[in-house]
Order: C-alpha cells, then structure tokens, then sequence
C-alpha cells in the first residue's frame, strides 16, 4: 500500500515540478516577445549600475536594463534552439530510415556522412556553416540544425537495422509490400520513441551552440539581442569590474538550459512504462 | 597455433589498414566539404578585410588586384584542385590575413594550443573517471547524487561562460592569474619562461578541463553500477573482500577500458570548446586562429585548421578502435568475422 503511494506521489511531484519548467520556460518566451522594444530603451541617467532592485541585473554602458535584455535574448535563444532541434531532428529521422531502407549504397554513403560530420570539432563545423550561410540568422539556425543530426541518425540507423531483421517486417516484405510502406507504416511507429527521446535532449545542445556561435560573431548580428551576444558585449566590462553584465544572463541561460533538461529527462521517464514504478 | 597466430595478425594488419584508408578518405572528404562551404559563403572577403569606405576610394586596376589576391575571380573546383595539390605536396598556402606560409602558423598555434589541450584532456579524464567511480559505487548515495547533478549543471553551462566566471573571480577580483594572452604583455619572445606560459595557460585549461569532465563521468558511472551489481562483484563479497579492494581489483579494471576510449573519442568536443576558450582569454591558439580566419575570410589558414584538427579527432577515434580492438578479444572476434 504504502508503496504505490509513495509511487503515486514521487509522480505528482514529478508533474508539478514539470509544469513550473513549461510555465517559467513560456514566460521567459513570452515575456521576451512583448519587451522587444523595451529592451533598445537606453537611458544614460542610470548606466553602469550595479544590480538594485529596480534592475536586479543592474544596467549597462548605455543604461539599458540587463534583465529585460537578458530575458529577451534567451527568449530568442529559446526559439532558435525549438525550431533548430526539431529540424535536425527530422533529418536524423529521414537519413536513419533512409540508410536502412533505400539499400546499401545510400546506407554507405550516409555512414559516410555521419562520420564526417562527428569527425569535425562540432564548433568549427557551426563555424564553417554559419560562415557559408552569410552568417545572421540564417547562418545560425542553418549551422546549428545540420550539425546536430548525426548521432541520433546513428543511433536511428542502428535501431532500423535491428527492425529489419524482425519477423513482421519480413513477413510484410514476403506479402509484397514495398519498402516506403515498410518503412513508414511498420518501422516509423517502433522508433518514435527514440526519436521523441533524442528530439527533446537536442534542446539543451541546440540552445547552448547557438548562445556560443552568437557569442563568437558567427551568428545573430550584434544589434540583435541574444544571450551570446550579451555576453560577448560584456567581456568588454569584464576588466573594469562590472561582473554582473557576465554573470546573471549567463545564470539565467544555465537555468533555462537545466530546466529544458529537466524536462527531457521527466518527460521520458513518465512516457516510458519501464520505469513507471521506480 | 602458430598457423591461427597469424592469421590473426593478418586479418589485424587487413583491418588496420582499411581504417587507415577509411580515416584518409574521410579527411579527403572534410576538406571537400570545407572547401565547398567557404567558396559559397555570400560575405565578401574585400569588404569585409579592406572596407567599404576603402574600396570607394580606390581604382580599378587596384581592386582588380585585391580581387586576384583574394581568389574572387577564380572558379571553386578550380581553386581547390590548385589547393589540393599543392597540399599533398606538402605546400598548404600561403594565410591571406598573416600573410605567412600556413604550415607555419599552424606549427605556432598548435605549439601554443596543445599543452592546453593535452592538459585539459588528461584532468577532464582523470578527474571524470575518479568521480564516476565514486559515484556508481553506491548507486543513489549522497555521493551519486552531488557528481550526477554537478555532471548536469556542467553539461548546461556553456564553456565559455565557464571561462568568464573564472576569469571574473581568479583573475578579475583575486588577480591571481593574468586576465589573458599567452605570454606576458610586453616581453620579449627569449625572455618568456616555460613558467610564464604555464601561468597563462593555467585558467583556459582549467575551464576547459571542467567543461569536459560531464560525459565521462556519466559514462564511467554507469559502467561502475554496471559491474557493483554484477554477480562477481557479489561473490568477492562474500569472500570478505574490503570496499576499497573490491573497486581496485574488480570495478577499476573492469571500466577502465571504455573510459579510455570514450576520452580517446572526445577529443573533438575538447578542440571545439577550445575554441570559445581561447577567445575568451585571447589566448593565441589555434582556436582563435580558427575564429579570426572564418571571420576574415581567409579560405587557407580556414582550411588548414579544419584538415588538421579534423586529421587529429580521426586520430583519436582510430585510437579508441584499435585500444578496442586489441584488448577486447569479442570485438576482434567480431571485426574479422
């Protein structure tokens, strides 16, 4: 008795504490999206100001708020990252299923692919992309989107080769149907999971590589405002002793990053019925 | 016997040699792909070096030259054909921003950056490994739970903002170490100790070194409760074997091979963040080099970094398959089959 109430109430905890991630997540998103303008109002009665509590993140060299630019550039960052990790989520899934079903050459070559892709520093790969994509926005979602697929397609590939040797798939291919069909309306449900799985853990990567490729001067241009692009502005600061420009939208990215992961982790345990009594 | 000996040795010498192959095409390949990225970037390498301002103010005939100087006019395949072959003659370029040979400023930014890296590859390693055994020893323990969480948030924390809070407190307000560069501001090159470069590659290796310690201790942690649950664990036990001998003699041998190997196989995640590292510090490796060549649009110096850092993850990743291959006698059986 008293365990299933033990049980029952780890996964309530669990469900309110994912519910708090989801809400404080979509106000940093929301909140971000209405103080757009607010985030450009300069003001240089109150620059360089150290956190108060009007500012709790204090002001910077031309007096603008660092929380409401803070929030504002995670917000994007957010965004960038939830459209990056479902794109690169779906080419996973596309070259997985691809490498399995369109036959051995195409799966050679997208081995091939894999490999080149995890075989270059990933930084300098975000670096290369972004640079051919005229950097700005294009030239971060693009860098960050195609260089995140690779390990998932790996780990895709290896799970499409496994269906293919299962009974039902065989005995669908014995029944004369063709290989999109198998591979759409048989393998495609099996691997949901894994790919539900790998798109929610690629948020966390996908927020982190955009907030460092911004921070290098490869991605979001400098009048944007991205967490990358704050902090980079601050390390200008930093030798003058104005350490909370560096040190609070960085807390703050570290915490939405967390949180995202959080809710990765949770959401995977609560779907995944193997775990369902831990 | 003898016969089986060496036949093993053979179908060895037949598998090695096929990843040399592997690992040279796919650099073939890198370099390819390098090559094509930069040739279709839109940014112009004259106004983004020269200036828009300086380019209304020349002549034509003077355009026209920097226009040939920095390969606008000529074909991609035709470039990269010249390049190629001038690589593989052991000629990689001449650098565009430098104005030198590449292989020379390659040669002073590797020397700069790979005491940085070895070190921080060596204390990520030695330190993860040392706390995911602790942690996996007692699965769910106090210990577990601080390395898995600390694991977490340094897996959330970009690197460099590592670096900046370090920076802020170690050199900023403690001002035990200098704030950046590799040698000291102002000194000649004869005059700067080995001492003197170590007290400036101390806080880049340091952030680099937490930065990687995350992954290898979540890996070797799982392995760790892996093996403590595993039945001959169970049976030391039982014999009255201590703790302390039971981690050395079963769990320390038992997951130090995959530890070794998934850190032979980390080496790309450590060169990519010390590239954000080294910009933080202004530390003259070869991560900066990388950053300054791609925001410049000098294509050689772009595409040595890239063939030769890329020719070092192989490197490592040849490394974990063949410590792999030669210890673990399942996977040579496996390999040759």
């Amino acid at each position: 008795m008293t365990g299933t109430k033990k049980t029952g109430s780890r996964r309530l905890t669990m469900l309110v504490l994912l519910a708090f991630a989801v809400v404080f997540l979509g106000a940093v998103v929301w909140l971000g999206e209405i103080w757009q303008e607010e985030a450009l109002v300069t003001d240089f009665t109150r620059k360089n100001l150290a956190p108060c509590q009007t500012h709790p993140f204090g002001t910077d060299w031309m007096g603008r708020d660092m929380f409401v630019r803070t929030v504002t550039g995670l917000s994007m960052s957010i965004r960038i990252g939830l459209l990056t990790a479902c794109i690169s989520a779906g080419i996973a899934f596309l070259m997985g299923l691809a490498a399995a079903v369109m036959g051995r050459l195409a799966d050679g070559i997208i081995g091939m692919l894999i490999d080149l892709v995890l075989g270059i520093p990933h930084m300098l790969l975000l670096i290369l992309i972004s640079f051919a994509c005229g950097r700005g926005f294009f030239g971060v979602v693009a860098g960050v989107s195609l260089t995140h697929w690779a390990s998932l397609a790996r780990l895709l590939r290896g799970e499409v080769l496994q269906l293919k040797e299962s009974q039902y798939v065989k005995i669908a291919e014995r029944l004369g149907k063709g290989r999109f069909y198998v591979a759409f309306w048989h393998m495609a449900p099996n691997l949901l999971p894994q790919f539900v799985t790998g798109l929610i853990l690629l948020f966390p990567h996908a927020i982190l590589h955009e907030a460092s490729i911004t921070f290098l001067g490869f991605g979001l241009s400098p009048e944007q405002p991205a967490v990358g692009n704050i902090l980079s502005e601050s390390m200008r600061y930093l030798v003058t002793g104005k350490w909370w420009l560096a040190l609070f939208p960085g807390l703050l990215l570290v915490a939405a990053v967390l949180l995202f992961h959080y809710i990765g982790q949770t959401a995977c345990r609560l779907i995944d019925p193997g775990s369902a009594h831990e | 016997m003898k016969q089986e000996r060496q036949n093993r040795l053979r179908h060895g010498g037949i598998w090695f040699g096929g990843q040399i192959l592997r690992a040279a095409a796919l650099i073939v390949l890198v370099s390819v792909l390098a090559f094509f990225l930069v040739s279709v970037s839109p940014i112009d390498p004259l106004q983004t070096n020269v200036g828009q301002a300086a380019l209304g103010a020349m002549s034509r005939e003077q355009i026209e030259k920097l226009e040939a100087y920095w390969g606008v006019d000529t074909p991609p395949t035709e470039r990269y054909l010249s390049w190629a072959f001038d690589f593989l003659r052991g000629d990689m370029g001449v650098s565009l921003l430098y104005r030198r040979p590449v292989a020379e400023i390659l040669a002073e930014k590797l020397g700069n950056s790979v005491w940085l890296l070895l070190s921080a590859w060596v204390c990520s390693g030695l330190f993860g490994f040392f706390l995911g055994m602790l942690a996996g020893h007692r699965r769910g323990g106090s210990a577990d739970r601080f390395v898995t969480g600390l694991s977490l948030v340094v897996a959330s924390t970009p690197s460099f903002w590592i670096a900046m809070v370090l920076l802020l407190t170690f050199a900023v307000q403690l001002k035990w170490f200098p704030i950046g560069l590799g040698v000291p501001i102002g000194a000649a090159s004869e005059a700067v100790s080995l001492a003197d470069r170590l007290y400036h590659a101390a806080l880049p290796a340091a952030s680099l070194s937490i930065a990687g310690i995350s992954s290898i201790a979540l890996h070797t942690r799982e392995k760790m409760i892996e093996v403590m649950e595993s039945e001959y664990i169970l049976f030391a036990r039982a014999r009255g074997e201590s703790e302390v001998c039971l981690i050395l003699r079963h769990g320390f041998r038992n997951i130090l091979l995959p530890a070794v190997t998934l850190q032979f196989a980390s080496v790309s995640e450590i060169i990519g963040g010390s590239v954000l590292v080294e910009q933080v510090f202004s530390y003259p490796g070869l991560g900066q080099a990388a950053v300054t060549a791609g925001l410049g649009g000098d294509v050689p110096l772009l595409l040595g970094i890239t063939v030769l850092t890329a020719a070092v993850v192989f490197s490592g990743n040849l490394a974990a398959n063949l410590l792999y291959h030669v210890i673990d006698p399942r996977i040579r059986k496996g390999g040759t089959e």
